[in-house]
């Protein structure tokens, strides 16, 4: 790499003036992909496949054995020995809510309050978040943005990831309000203590009432234009005539159960357990309830001592098996800049005994299907959005894991970030040097 | 010298007690010089020695004969003990009986000393002695006499060295208060808690406490020598006291183990107070040789029956409820000994019950009372003065209605220095019995028990049963009764004086309506077939005991005890042939398929094709792969103790000190096909403290982790975490990356000197933050540097050069691309994260093409962890370097082996596959740079120190172990004992390292916004 062709440097030289990518304009022309194998995302595969949307819309998933397309008005990807992936999609993230953890400044994803529905994610959503463009390198162009903290932390919206402003990014507004069911312990001491410890907190049962009379009183003022005038109440009502999903977090196996009643009399219909570190042990519980799961980061370490040291890594396998719709999540440490490692993750659960095609629905279809966005994307079927991407190899695999191309409704976005011009500059500058 | 001591000693000791000097205001005055006998008693004159049916006599707090045959003085008080028994009283050594309550102080310096004339750290108080914060507190007395002490050695615990102790008698003579003072200065105590007296915020961690010590023995011999020409009021005291014993105050088997280390190196052999969990370790409790001082504190069984909060309770607490009150027999066992202590105890008054449960457990009476008496008399060398029963010793003694550790017993009185302190009546008249009780015309029949001093009482009215309450105490019975059923609020209340056994008590009722009028309590005539039916009773108890104790389920004690532990501690390398492979060497060769790698003696014997070896176990590794164990640069897994952040530089510190072989995140690092890390020091000063390089041997005792011969290192960390950006007050230096930079210079200057000095022959004060410094200067120790931008790192290689030495590592390193070249050139490596950024400001241009980058310019580069998590699965961090930045296959798997060994300086040993090399070693499902890659053999010097079949045949075990303890907890709480509230334990976070860093700042919790 030591002869770097002058159209390039010259292009470096154009986006570095830019704080981010240049969102990629809308599709004009008919894009047609040969030979790749594609995966799906609804567990099926075709080899040697031809794949082809127009205006933003897949038109063509087949065989290329099987279908001839007139390309003559396309522009054709000549892909083989290459793979193509519906676009991953981050649930239960704060990607554009945070730019830089120990900067004040740069957050905003915790709003004061306990209760508050009204809160809502997605003005705040900062499209040109250099976090948020180096998720599309590895294939992550689908995000739900989430609010974090207290009892409701607020209202969530699901956005792709190549957009000018939130409006423009907009997939699904306001999806589903996000339930942190109350810890039966919390974190006693000191928060640099290294020996953080937990004591009960006496206050569960208290925080669990206030849950419900909250949600009654919700529910009490249902079609009633007084409730408008109450910003959280009024938030709610989306809850109730199902419109909106409520995601309860959680992950302790008595705590499920408490959240999983507290559905059943509420009479609440589209619930998403988030976490669920336990939710193993209450598989048929959720079943029951018909309640998906996003599972909590697969590379994690387990909860207790005792526990399994892959549990983590094997959980979204033991739900999947025991009949559960299951999604990855990633939220903790640093899960901005870690929402790009979500197809690793999905691998580490092909290593634990899931099949590849059914780990790549964990990040995929499934995801689509609990956020309620699976008409509109998760997979590549005919009429969806042609949002999706080429990787060299198995982008499951580190190894494989490299884009060449990447697809938001069409629109053929930049697969350039901060991090790829620098790498780009230092590179040239050593090339320079010798 | 100690001979001189004693004798001295025993002088002062003998003119207290000689003659009264004090004048009274409370008329004549009165002195009880009157001899006293004790006859007709069991004396247990020590542990190892009975007198029956003996005769003991005192005077004046003094033992004046004992034995069979002792001829009683005309003019003494006699009492006879109807073969009641005589113990020597009990010794607590740790304990802060009458010291002045020390306030926190609030303000002063944070990094300096309040105190003027003293040495330079406000933890260091030899010069505090007990006597001066000293004032006698009765209630606390009382309930030590109460659980039979006579005497406590008490001190002022407060600070890392505490001072003096002195040894107090528990009860006050008013005609001489001095008398309570025995001795006032017995010991010098140590601890590993900061004092409250100052705000100096130097030590702030075990490690740092361990080298302070250090450092003051180092300066009080430099003081002894004359050559401090400042006065230094705390190191004389020191030095005065360095004949007296040392107790130090470690609170845990591993402190236990780190005190000793400490006294090794400067021959001082310290006597112990433990945590009670050293059975954990015996065989490296037992090679202190140091005498242990213990509690009793034996947890409470868990409550389980909620079976969801049962999976909140770890095994290892479980099995620590278990073997805590197994703990002193354990000792006892491998002949340890220790003196017991009362002190984490919530009263005193706990003991018996606790010393019983002891004793259930296995503990030998004798060695349960010599812990109490003998052995704290000779720790504090005062084995001729109390402790046993002798002529001439203090008439310290209890008398006690049988075996003083007997449930049933009791103990009556508590004589100290021949006073006498009635405990519990021991002559009260018999009253048990069935009674009539008449008063108003009722008649009710009532039963009265006496079970060592407890009495009860049933009452029955018409054959329905009532409620009932009894007490009787100084003569005095008191009772109520329900006036119909045992249900009814109405209480008729009775109350008789009861001078002597009497077939008829009489005495007053309170009715419930307020009336009085008096009862009548008549006897009946006793039936003989109530003793045997109390023998019967007894005996059957004693079945069903026995019949429990048989039926418990007794855990085995795993290194370490805790989940996934494993049955010895040093298991022995196999002889092993592993067959059929595929080896990525991380050689020259490359990757060498369908080979052969016979291990012997802990090292890889021989690769090739078609080996044998008759004694080797097989393995099968058809369609697997073999590498090296993989090496992580930069871990904090497996530490007690993460950061020294009272200094900006902390050089004398040493992770060496902190190692906790009790981490499950070891077992889980081996799983993840780890075999060494380096151990690193947090990042909260510039200059951090010296790293300890480790195996992950799974169940090996600390210093069995440590790699032999390590070489040296140290941390330096620089930028955001040592500026205190994003916490702190804004007042430590530095706060600039400008002022970085003049630390190091200065302390580098000030090595240097201290170097010309040391070099020229004349004398020096030894001084482990220098040495350390030192090494550096001369490359002998070598640094790895937490940095990020650009700016800070090239400053440090200029440090470096203008003080003549390589900076040998830069960790973290996030922006090392932009200045690989001058890496190179100065020949620094990299150790840095595969893909980590934007948790805080000066990663913002880290990017994952960093190790890449570095790597093509020559820099040696490896992937690092520093993370419990990710360390399970540094093969994926190493493979992101072909995604981001195309490395090729072989050169990213050594980034996670054969780089970070050549980092360490330990590459001769480790990091690749190669004959001659340690057999650290791991065979891997599938090629390990695959995100499909599962380690399913991890081994380390030959042996297998993980593996995937006996991983699952450990988790079915756990289960099974697990289930036969909770029900061990439910027959705990069924049968009465006392339970506590399961609480979710995850002591070591998932990011502890990053807690201590606050500190350590990678993943700081202030990231939580919180």
């Amino acid at each position: 790499m030591k002869f770097i062709p002058l159209y390039i440097c010259a292009f470096l030289v154009g986006i570095l003036s830019y704080a981010q990518q240049t969102p990629a304009p809308a599709q004009s022309q008919e894009i047609i992909i040969i030979g790749a194998t594609a995966h799906l995302g609804n567990g099926e595969v075709i080899e040697n496949s031809v794949i082809a949307f127009k205006s933003g819309k897949l038109t063509v998933v087949a065989s290329a054995e099987e279908k001839n397309l007139d390309a003559s008005n396309a522009q054709v990807i000549y892909a083989e020995d290459k793979h193509v992936y519906p676009g991953f999609i981050a649930p239960n993230s704060t990607l554009g809510l945070v730019e830089i953890d120990a900067v004040r400044a740069s957050d905003d994803e915790d709003e004061v309050g306990s209760f508050l529905p009204h809160i809502r994610s997605i003005i705040a959503y900062n499209t040109e978040s250099k976090v948020v463009e180096s998720m599309r390198p590895n294939g992550v162009l689908l995000a739900q943005v989430t609010p974090r903290g207290g009892q409701i932390s607020g209202t969530s919206s699901i956005v792709q990831l190549d957009a000018w402003n939130w409006e423009d990014a907009i997939v699904k507004k306001d999806d589903g309000i996000h339930l942190n069911w109350p810890k039966r312990f919390v974190k006693k001491g000191a928060w640099y203590d290294p020996k953080v410890g937990y004591k009960a907190d006496e206050k569960y049962d208290e925080k669990v009432q206030e849950i419900y009379s909250f949600f009654k009183q919700a529910k009490a003022f249902a079609n009633q234009p007084e409730a408008l005038l109450n910003l959280p109440i009024g938030a709610m009502q989306k809850l109730f005539n199902e419109e909106q999903k409520l995601y309860i977090h959680t992950d302790a196996e008595k705590d499920i159960l408490d959240a999983l009643h507290f559905k059943s009399e509420l009479g609440l219909k589209n619930v998403v357990l988030v976490g669920g570190k336990y939710a193993h042990k209450v598989a048929d519980q959720l079943i029951e309830h018909q309640v998906p799961v996003l599972v909590a980061r697969v590379h994690e370490t387990p909860e207790a001592d005792d526990d399994d040291y892959d549990l983590p890594y094997k959980l979204p396998r033991l739900l999947h098996e025991a009949g559960v719709l299951v999604g990855l999540e990633n939220s903790g440490q640093m899960e901005r800049m870690n929402a790009r490692n979500l197809p690793f993750y999905a691998g580490t659960v092909v290593a634990h005994g899931l099949e590849k095609e059914e780990a790549l629905q964990l990040i995929t279809l499934n995801t689509a299907k609990i956020l309620g966005i699976d008409k509109q994307v998760g997979s590549l079927e005919v009429g969806k959005d042609a949002t999706l991407f080429i990787s060299e190899g198995d982008a499951l695999d580190m190894m494989g894991n490299i884009l060449t191309h990447a697809f938001i409704n069409g629109r053929e976005i930049s697969l350039e970030t901060h991090q790829t011009e620098l790498y780009e500059r230092y590179k040239k500058k050593y090339a320079e040097q010798k | 010298m100690r001979k001189l001591f004693l004798l001295i000693l025993f002088c002062f000791s003998a003119s207290l007690w000689s003659q009264d000097y004090f004048p009274t205001n409370l008329g004549v005055k009165i002195t009880d010089s009157n001899p006293v006998a004790f006859t007709e008693a069991i004396i247990h004159v020590n542990a190892n020695e009975t007198i029956e049916n003996a005769t003991l006599v005192i005077q004046k707090g003094k033992i004046l004969a004992i034995g069979k045959s002792v001829e009683i003085p005309e003019n003494a008080i006699v009492f006879n003990l109807n073969g009641k028994h005589i113990y020597p009283s009990f010794i607590d050594l740790y304990s802060n009986f009458g010291m002045q309550d020390i306030k926190r102080v609030s303000s002063g310096a944070q990094y300096e000393a309040n105190r003027k004339g003293y040495y330079w750290n406000d933890h260091i108080r030899p010069e505090q002695h007990a006597v001066d914060y000293f004032n006698f507190d009765e209630k606390s007395a009382k309930n030590l006499r109460e659980a039979g002490f006579g005497m406590v050695n008490t001190h002022l615990q407060d600070g890392v060295i505490r001072g003096t102790s002195m040894l107090v008698a528990l009860t006050e003579d008013e005609s001489n208060t001095n008398k309570t003072i025995v001795n006032n200065k017995t010991a010098q105590y140590l601890g590993f808690s900061r004092s409250k007296q100052t705000r100096q915020s130097y030590p702030s961690s075990i490690m740092g406490m361990t080298a302070l010590l250090r450092q003051t023995y180092n300066d009080a011999n430099w003081y002894a020598k004359g050559n401090m020409s400042e006065k230094d009021l705390a190191l004389e005291a020191l030095l005065e006291q360095r004949n007296l014993p040392q107790i130090i105050h470690a609170g845990d088997y591993l402190n236990v183990l780190r005190a000793d280390n400490v006294g090794d190196l400067f021959n001082i052999q310290y006597t112990i107070v433990g945590g009670g969990d050293e059975y954990k370790r015996i065989n490296e409790i037992k090679a202190t040789n140091a005498r242990l001082i213990l509690p009793v504190n034996f947890p409470d069984a868990y409550d389980v029956e909620d079976p969801f909060m049962a999976n909140y309770v770890s095994l290892e607490e479980m099995k620590h409820w278990q073997h805590a009150p197994r703990n002193l027999q354990h000792l006892a066992e491998a002949g340890i000994e220790f003196a017991i202590t009362s002190a984490e105890l919530k009263s005193p008054k706990a003991l018996h019950k606790k010393i019983q449960i002891a004793i259930e457990k296995g503990l030998d009476e004798k060695i349960a009372l010599r812990a109490l008496t003998e052995v704290p008399a000779q720790i504090l060398g005062m084995e001729n003065q109390v402790g046993s029963l002798k002529n001439g010793m203090a008439a310290n003694f209890i008398i006690t209605s049988g075996n003083v550790f007997d449930k049933e017993s009791n103990i009556y009185e508590n004589w100290i220095q021949g006073k006498r302190n009635i405990i519990k009546d021991d002559d009260l008249p018999k009253i048990e019995g069935d009674y009539t009780l008449n008063f108003q015309n009722k008649k009710i029949e009532i039963n009265i028990k006496n079970k060592s001093g407890k009495y009860s009482l049933e009452a029955k009215k018409d054959s329905l049963k009532l409620g009932a309450k009894i007490a009787f105490e100084k003569n005095w019975l008191n009772f109520m009764l329900t006036e119909s059923d045992s249900a009814s609020t109405k209480m008729n209340r009775f109350s008789a004086y009861v001078p002597d056994a009497s077939t008829e008590i009489k005495g007053k009722v309170i009715l419930f309506n307020g009336d009085e009028t008096s009862f009548i309590a008549s006897k009946k005539e006793t039936e003989k077939n109530e003793k045997t039916d109390n023998l019967d009773k007894t005996e059957k108890d004693k079945a069903s005991e026995n019949k429990t104790e048989n039926d418990t389920y007794v855990s085995e004690i795993t290194f370490p005890n805790i989940a996934f532990g494993k049955t010895s501690p040093k298991p022995n390398p196999e002889r092993i042939l592993i067959k059929n492979t595929t080896i990525i060497t991380g050689e020259d060769v490359g990757t060498l398929k369908n080979a052969d790698v016979l291990l012997r003696d802990g090292k890889i014997y021989k690769i090739g094709r078609s080996l044998s070896d008759k004694k080797a176990k097989i393995i099968d590794g058809t369609d697997k792969f073999l590498t090296a164990g993989i090496i992580d640069e930069h871990s904090h897994i497996a530490a007690s103790s993460v950061n020294e952040g009272g200094h900006n530089s902390s050089a004398e510190v040493t992770m060496e000190d902190v190692v906790n072989p009790d981490d499950i995140s070891i077992y889980r690092a081996l799983a993840g096909g780890v075999t060494t890390t380096q151990l690193l020091h947090g990042s909260a000063n510039p200059i951090g403290g010296r790293s300890a390089i480790l195996k992950m041997k799974w169940g090996a005792s600390p210093k069995d982790m440590i790699y032999e011969d390590s070489p040296k290192f140290i941390k330096f960390a620089l930028g955001e975490n040592v500026k205190q950006s994003n916490w702190g007050s804004r007042t430590r230096f530095p706060q600039t990356r400008m002022g970085v930079e003049q630390v190091f210079i200065d302390y580098f200057s000030r090595a240097k000197a201290y170097g010309e000095l040391k070099a020229s022959g004349k004398p020096y004060r030894f001084d482990d933050e220098m040495e350390t410094l030192l090494e550096i200067l001369n490359g002998e120790r070598f640094i790895s540097c937490h940095s990020y931008v650009q700016s800070e790192i090239n400053m440090l290689m200029k440090v470096a050069d203008q003080f003549g030495f390589t900076v040998n590592t830069f960790t973290h390193i996030l922006e090392g691309y932009k200045v690989a070249d001058k890496m190179k050139a100065h020949g620094a490596g990299g150790s840095t994260f595969s893909d980590w950024w934007a948790y805080k400001y000066e990663v913002n241009d880290a990017i994952p093409y960093n190790a890449a980058l570095m790597h093509n310019e020559g820099v040696v580069t490896a992937i690092n962890s520093d993370d419990g998590e990710m360390i399970r699965r540094l093969n994926q961090e190493a493979a992101k370097s072909m995604k981001y930045g195309r490395m090729n296959a072989d050169d990213a798997w050594k980034m996670v082996t054969l780089n970070p060994a050549k980092l360490l300086h330990i590459d001769h040993r480790v990091g690749s596959v190669k004959e001659g090399k340690e057999a650290d070693l791991v065979l891997w499902t599938h090629n390990p740079l695959s995100i499909y890659a599962k380690a399913e053999k991890t081994l380390i010097g030959g042996v297998i120190y993980f593996d995937l079949e006996e991983d699952k045949k450990q988790r079915k075990a756990l289960k099974e172990e697990r289930a036969k303890l909770i029900a061990e907890l439910l027959k705990a709480k069924n049968s009465g004992m006392k339970t506590q509230a399961v609480v979710k334990k995850k002591e070591r976070e998932l990011h502890c390292n990053s807690m201590d860093s606050f500190l350590d700042g990678e993943f700081t919790e202030t990231q939580h916004h919180h």
